[in-house]
């Protein structure tokens, strides 16, 4: 490989709050058009921003998660441009003084590989509205509810060399900020969206001109977009070519990015500071306030399900994919007296993970809640139902409201661990297949299966499975 | 009666006896500006219905039992503050059919102790201007000499408080927009600390400059409006949180004690001799009083009017940038394409002057001119504040001219936009520094008013106030009217 590929993310990330950052509209997606704009944020002439000081808690949680340097003092400004949707004919944004410096995201590729990204910094800025250019004929519509909708964009360092390391990024990300409750991580409704800095050079050579893609919308987008760029800027430089600065936007139905603007048309934003706004500050005590907030961490989250629960690297992180699902398996561990966390962990990243993605649903919707899960998993423990047979009951826990002890109750499905009973059972399977006997005697042991099946068939499943095997072997062995 | 010749406070006393009651007083008024205003010009639109129905319903409080002192004052707002369901143009072709939905806090303030609004006086486009001149509805004319300009950009208000049609009025001051048409047309007008009237709803000129404030025949009928106007307003950042000061209670203190600092740098080359005599007269005066008058300097004062042309430019460049014929405001007919819109409704809507400031805001904040010009201006603020600051360890006001001349000819300096703003010398500074200033009638120089302003340390108004106050009761320049309209 000559080629190395140099990547950098710009993410903004929608804050959660419920009202917009310098206005009292709300910020709930799928209204109306411009039903959810005020004067504020329709650019009235006299109207002033105010600031939602909800989203400096919000910035103060994200610049302690990774750890950086909080800003005392970041300023707003104000970049200035014309278009339709923004009304003010500027958006307010922090140039210069950013609220977040530095900090660092961690991330793990396949294979165990570890890897830090650094952040440049992270800053507060209100989102444009939207324009409406298919639905209008001869002109364009334009909604302005997502006008002043509050942003951190969290810019990284170029420090990613593949496809892989910039969706790992993305991913760890995406996660950290919905785990610190500021975005909902909706990436359909764009409350996270990725722009991609890619360019590649010779290793070790200067640093390449590079292409901005703006916008991603999904991790699979993202990987996507970056592999057909990297392809064509290879392509463009060994035919002779050069790379030219510009942004572009990645089509997913064709698979490929395309130009929007080149650097010739870039704008000069006119930065300057805000003279509506007072320069934000942040005092020591107003970072101690949200420490003593601050939710645990999915790397600390992780490390602690490891050694706490005995699970494995794969099990903590999968149950750490969320807070949701990190929540819900601490439930039920909780709520089984953390006898064997690792059954626990089986059902919540088994059956429960299937049933959800089939169904499409989130684990904060699941029809079993953790306290009937952690019911069900308490009769796995002691003994009263076979792990198989407890699969029937979560079917029909899935799709009713009864606990799992109703369920095994009403069905009878109490498991058989009487030994006269099962090994009188088990007899009677071995005398009521005699060739098969004469055969494993004569050694097929793959039958040895074959009789296991049988005496689960004749007890209904409801027999403890490792006291058949145990029984059968003896059984057989006369 | 002759209610125009009264001061606000009078006609307040007359309210509150109940031998005049707001209607008559409003239809007064009203009567006036119908017979007279089209030779001043100073409103841009009459509300007289409005102002009846008002009228009618502060009178019906009074008979309540309410006893406010502005209560069923009829009062002019510069045509800058947003009032809901009247047009506000800000004298500018680009808000010609624009109803504001909401009104201004200042409006609000008002309109909450019971005042009545007769109209909405006339001004320099967006705030822009020294002279209201720079109108797409006409200019204003000074009361004093038609010929004149009445200074600007709240030279409507000062015209019409000058000619009788309006008791009191709103105004504000950017870079000498209160005071310079105040001491233009003889009245009194206050700029107050920048931060302690709203400026929520106050069309945005240059936003770190603008301040509100009131102007009269009086400083006492100042004080009284400001007490309505001034205050915390949770919808401007930039507002004061500290407690509003009392303007009024320490009006009639002595001046005993008093030093009275004369910077130097306001007495140099350019201005003239009848101004600087009427100054030196007042500063006499008020020795008279019981003050003591010191040597102060202000040594970068000569820097604050090119300083000022970087920065309000630069925020107005970016202030106005929302009138783009897209949701409020004048739309160009038949646009091409957006560029097409955005080009010919901004130049259509916009007049000469704020075409000019723009332009200039737009190349101060450009990549590669930024530091030299707008970096450059902000570290000269910082030292024209110092400069005040240090002449304040020294004196309690300041003294000095508002204007280097009276009133000049209308058209006479129009073609010499710099020589227009070399005459805000000593009104800029004031604004840079955000601190708050009177300016007050000092004389006359043949028949035009000259006046003076008086510059206060941050949140000294009620100083400020009770100063002008002393001098007004122990003078009577700003008792005069001029005779065509008397």
């Amino acid at each position: 490989m000559t080629w190395e590929t140099v990547i950098g993310l710009e993410v903004h990330a929608q804050l959660a709050t419920k009202t917009k950052i310098f206005s009292g509209a709300s910020t709930a997606f799928g209204a109306l058009p411009n039903t959810q704009a005020c004067l504020v944020d329709l650019g009235m002439p006299g109207v002033l921003p105010v600031l939602n000081k909800g989203v400096v808690d919000m910035a103060i949680r994200f610049g302690l998660a990774v750890g950086s340097s909080v800003a005392e003092k970041s300023v707003f400004a104000r970049k200035n441009y014309f278009y339709p949707d923004l009304p003010k004919g500027y958006q307010i944004s922090q140039f210069e003084l950013p609220v977040v410096i530095g900090g660092q995201i961690h991330i793990e590729l396949d294979g165990g590989v570890k890897k830090t990204i650094n952040l440049t910094r992270a800053h507060l800025e209100e989102d444009a509205g939207k324009s409406l250019h298919e639905d209008f004929e001869g002109a364009s519509g334009i909604d302005l509810n997502r006008a002043g909708t509050p942003l951190l964009e969290i810019v990284s360092e170029p420090e990613m060399r593949s496809p892989a390391e910039a969706v790992a990024y993305a991913k760890k990300l995406h996660e950290l900020v919905q785990y610190l409750g500021i975005c909902d991580g909706n990436m359909q409704e764009g409350s996270f969206r990725v722009d991609a800095n890619i360019s590649v050079r010779k290793v070790g050579a200067e640093l390449g001109t590079r292409a901005e893609i703006k916008n991603v919308n999904s991790f699979k987008f993202l990987e996507r977009a970056i592999m057909f760029e990297v392809e064509r800027q290879i392509d463009i430089i060994e035919a002779g070519g050069a790379v030219v600065q510009e942004t572009r936007l990645y089509d997913a139905a064709k698979d490929e990015t395309r130009s929007m603007r080149s650097k010739a048309d870039a704008m000069d934003y006119r930065y300057f500071p805000d003279p509506d706004l007072l320069p934000l500050i942040i005092t020591p005590a107003m970072i101690e306030k949200v420490k003593g907030e601050m939710p645990e961490l999915p790397d600390a989250k992780r490390t602690r399900f490891i050694e706490q629960y005995k699970l494995s690297d794969y099990d903590a992180m999968v149950l750490t994919g969320s807070r949701e699902i990190a929540d819900y398996y601490e439930t039920v561990v909780a709520a089984t007296g953390a006898k064997d966390p690792k059954i626990a962990a089986n059902w919540v990243m088994g059956e429960l993970n299937a049933r959800l993605n089939a169904d499409s649903l989130d684990v904060s919707e699941s029809p079993v809640d953790a306290s009937r899960m952690a019911g069900l998993v308490a009769r796995i423990l002691d003994n009263t139902i076979s792990g198989k047979i407890a699969k029937d009951v979560f079917e029909i826990m899935w799709t009713s409201t009864d606990s799992a002890d109703a369920i095994i109750e009403a069905k009878g499905l109490k498991q058989i661990t009487d030994v006269g009973a099962i090994a009188a059972m088990v007899r009677g399977v071995i005398d009521q297949f005699p060739e098969q006997l004469a055969e494993y005697k004569g050694g097929r042991d793959k039958l040895f299966g074959f009789f296991v099946g049988e005496v689960m068939k004749a007890t209904k499943g409801k027999a403890n499975p490792g006291q058949v095997n145990q029984i059968l072997k003896d059984e057989l062995a006369k | 009666m002759n209610f125009h010749q009264m001061s606000m406070v009078q006609l307040a006393g007359k309210l509150q006896d109940k031998s005049v009651s707001s209607v008559e007083l409003t239809q007064y008024f009203s009567d006036r500006m119908a017979k007279y205003d089209d030779q001043i010009n100073g409103y841009i639109t009459k509300t007289t219905e409005l102002a009846m129905a008002q009228a009618q319903a502060a009178d019906a409080r009074r008979a309540a039992g309410e006893t406010g002192l502005l209560l069923g004052m009829p009062l002019a707002h510069k045509d800058i503050f947003c009032t809901q369901d009247i047009i506000t143009t800000c004298a500018s072709k680009m808000l010609a059919n624009f109803k504001a939905p909401y009104n201004a806090t200042v409006v609000e303030k008002l309109n909450a102790v019971g005042m009545v609004t007769l109209g909405k006086t006339n001004m320099d486009e967006f705030a822009m201007g020294s002279t209201t001149e720079n109108s797409a509805f006409g200019v204003t004319r000074n009361p004093w000499d038609t010929r004149a300009v009445p200074g600007g950009s709240s030279g409507g208000a000062a015209a019409v408080l000058a000619a009788g049609l309006a008791p009191i009025a709103t105004g504000t001051d950017t870079g000498g927009s209160i005071r310079q048409p105040a001491a233009f047309c003889g009245v009194t007008g206050i700029k107050p600390t920048y931060g302690s009237v709203s400026r929520y709803g106050m069309i945005a000129y240059a936003s770190s400059l603008d301040q509100g404030g009131p102007m009269g025949k009086t400083a006492e009928d100042c004080a009284h409006l400001l007490a309505a106007m001034a205050g915390f307003d949770e919808r401007d950042s930039t507002s004061s949180e500290g407690e509003r000061p009392d303007y009024v209670g320490s009006l009639n203190a002595p001046l005993t004690g008093l030093k009275v600092g004369l910077p130097k740098e306001y007495f140099g080359e350019g201005l003239s001799d009848e101004v600087r005599a009427a100054t030196l007269a007042t500063a006499a005066e008020l020795e008279k009083l019981g003050a003591t008058l010191v040597d102060v300097s202000l040594p970068n004062t000569e820097h604050a009017v090119p300083a000022y042309y970087v920065i309000a430019p630069a925020e107005a460049s970016s202030n106005l940038s929302r009138y783009d014929g897209v949701r409020f405001g004048h739309r160009c007919d038949n646009p091409k394409d957006l560029n097409d819109l955005y080009t010919r409704s901004r130049s259509e809507g916009f007049g000469a002057e704020v075409k000019r400031r723009i332009m200039v805001g737009a190349y101060v904040l450009s990549a590669g001119y930024y530091d030299a010009y707008y970096l450059k201006a902000q570290r000269v603020r910082r030292l024209i504040k110092e400069d005040f600051m240090q002449a304040f360890e020294a004196c309690d006001v300041i003294l000095g001219p508002v204007a280097p001349t009276p009133a000049w000819k209308l058209g006479e300096k129009t073609s010499d936009p710099t020589a227009m703003y070399l005459a805000d010398i000593y009104t800029i500074p004031v604004n840079l520094a955000g601190l708050p200033a009177i300016a007050m009638p000092a004389g006359f120089a043949g028949a035009l008013p000259i006046g003076v302003q008086l510059i206060g340390n941050y949140f000294s108004e009620p100083r400020l106030l009770n100063v002008a106050h002393q001098f007004q009761q122990a003078t009577d320049h700003h008792t005069k009217t001029p005779a065509a309209w008397a």
